[in-house]
């Protein structure tokens, strides 16, 4: 990434084509949103597109997203260890707040439309039901990464310092999946597919670490 | 193209054919390309058709029990019948809300058996017909509350389990009644996948499932039960969340000890025996203090739920001395 913009201005093309691709990947993350709002406004079974039951919908709905994100952010860099794709890397941070994005709606409509309100309700779920408490422990520590996630954090930090705060997400995926797997009655496939692809991806930082002595590769 | 297309396939260039031979030819597969569309056409008209003419047409012969009205629910309204029979949880065809509608469009119900043993006076195998056709079909509206804190109102059809049981007259030995749901992966695809393990069993404690409320469920509104509700023939036990309510049942047993239910084996702390709804005692996951009124819209406000689903007057003396949330 450096390496080229380095060149500066002469590589103006090169810089409105990472702009647009820019753009075009952030009105693309927008889709799920706009999707659904659409739902919203369509007519359906039980009134909407949402369904007889709108507010489980929505809630699964941006969970689901929220937890997709997360884990294509964390894809990021596993491709660009594997596939030399270095341009995904560009990506990686707009794909992080979208992360944060889809959950802080998962959150939003857990409060507003399915608790409406009822904070000793929200109070006790968090408490005492594991899987809301994992859940809002993940929320919680990505607030920090989503804060810092400016140019100018990653200066005032320190590239260290801010490299180690946010490997959190490795602490906050496995939790987000755990959090997923545990809401499901019995014992269901989906969660295990994300956990597995949560897994896969903690793994190839692993074994690129133990791998990349210097000539390696 | 239908008709040309088997010409293609039949005739190669290289094939040398008279030309009269070839007339005929064509006449000949002109009438069969007739015959096909025909066939075609027939058999897509009656694909569409069946499962039309089997949920929707079949209407059946009820009274209404004055007993169990509408009326007698208080504010309620009834639940939308697709609704009902789009949204709810059959596992054996899948996890999701949806998939037991999606998925039982080519489950064929009948013809059905349900197998009666344990400690009975008149065991055997009886035909769906034979087991239900004695007693008369009643309406009855009945809250139906789930264990995921959600509920509807629906005017189910069935018979008094009770006077079922009655008929088939258990032995003093029999202090429980289990019962099972079809095992048959083949007919019902989410029993390929294990979320919880196979065959579905439930059971009720004799004094439950003698009952007045507890109904052999056969229809809802008014119709012959869709596959995806339990189709032929499923238990509703209006007090109990909604899982106690065993679908699609293929074995009644008469048992001396209490029975294993699907739910109590996948997770014993979160699903007890009884499983009463209480909106005192939580689901571990959940509170139960609440329920959503499915199809009442985004902003509906979420009722709160009754003791017992608001049979407490009913049922309530069955527990008279227990403490509801150690047998929860
Ligand atoms: C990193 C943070 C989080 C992620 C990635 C996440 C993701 C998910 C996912 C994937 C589901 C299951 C959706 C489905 O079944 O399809 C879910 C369910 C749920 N989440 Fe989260 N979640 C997070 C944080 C939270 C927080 C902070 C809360 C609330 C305090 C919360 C409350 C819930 C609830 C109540 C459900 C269950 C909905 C239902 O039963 O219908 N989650 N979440």
């Amino acid at each position: 990434m450096t390496q080229k913009s380095v060149s500066g201005a002469a590589s103006r093309p090169g810089n409105f084509r990472r702009a647009a691709s820019k753009v075009a990947v952030f009105i693309i993350c927008l889709m799920p949103l706009a999707w659904v709002i659409w739902l919203a406004f369509t007519p359906g079974v039980g009134g909407s597109g949402l369904g007889p039951n709108p507010q489980e919908f929505l809630n699964r709905f941006l969970g689901d997203w929220a937890l997709r994100f997360l884990l294509i952010a964390l894809a990021v860099t596993p491709i660009r260890m594997l596939l030399r794709w270095n341009w995904v890397f560009r990506f990686r941070r707009m794909l992080g707040l979208y992360a944060f994005f889809y959950v802080s709606l998962h959150l939003t409509s857990y409060v507003v439309l399915d608790k409406q309100f009822f904070w000793d309700e929200i109070w006790s779920d968090i408490v005492k039901r594991t899987f809301i408490t994992v859940g809002m422990a993940s929320f919680v520590m990505l607030i920090p990464l989503a804060v810092t996630s400016t140019a100018g954090m990653v200066k005032r930090l320190g590239a260290n310092r801010w490299r180690r705060l946010h490997q959190i997400v490795y602490l906050i995926a496995p939790l987000a999946c755990l959090h997923f797997f545990m809401m499901r009655k019995g014992v269901q496939l989906e969660p295990m597919i994300y956990a597995g692809i949560a897994t896969v991806l903690l793994m190839i930082r692993i074994w690129h670490r133990f791998r990349s002595r210097p000539g390696a590769g | 193209m239908l008709i040309r297309k088997p010409r293609s396939n039949e005739i190669r260039p290289s094939e040398i054919t008279p030309r009269h031979v070839f007339e005929n030819r064509r006449q000949f597969m002109t009438g069969v390309g007739m015959v096909g569309l025909g066939a075609i056409a027939g058999g897509s008209l009656g694909g569409l058709l069946a499962p039309e003419t089997a949920s929707a047409a079949t209407t059946l012969a009820t009274i209404k029990n004055d007993k169990y009205t509408l009326a007698g629910l208080g504010e309620a309204a009834p639940t939308d019948k697709v609704v009902a029979s789009t949204y709810n949880n059959f596992y054996e065809f899948g996890t999701g809300k949806g998939d037991p509608a999606d998925n039982s469009k080519d489950f064929q119900p009948l013809p059905w058996t349900v197998t009666v043993d344990g400690a009975v006076e008149n065991p055997g195998t009886y035909d769906f017909d034979d087991l239900i056709n004695p007693h008369q079909l009643e309406e009855r509206v009945y809250r139906f509350r789930c264990v995921e804190a959600w509920s509807m109102v629906v005017p189910w059809v069935g018979i008094s389990l009770g006077e079922v049981i009655r008929r088939l007259g258990p032995t003093s030995n029999a202090k429980y009644v289990a019962f099972e749901t079809l095992y048959d992966p083949e007919r019902m695809p989410g029993q390929n996948r294990s979320p919880i393990p196979w065959p579905y069993v439930e059971g009720l404690r004799m004094d439950e499932a003698m009952h007045d409320l507890s109904l052999l469920t056969v229809g809802m509104y008014g119709e012959v039960l869709p596959n995806q509700n339990g189709a032929p023939i499923r238990l509703i036990v209006p007090w109990k969340y909604g899982f106690k309510s065993i679908k699609s049942i293929v074995r009644i047993s008469f048992v001396e000890d209490q029975p294993p239910c699907t739910w109590n084996i996948a997770n014993a702390r979160e699903y007890g025996f009884y499983s009463n709804v209480n909106p005192e005692v939580d689901h571990p996951r959940w509170s139960q203090a609440k329920e959503r009124i499915v199809g009442t819209g985004i902003f509906a406000e979420r009722r709160k739920t009754e003791m017992l689903n608001g049979y407490a007057d009913q049922v309530g003396s069955l527990y008279d001395g227990m403490d509801m949330s150690k047998y929860y």
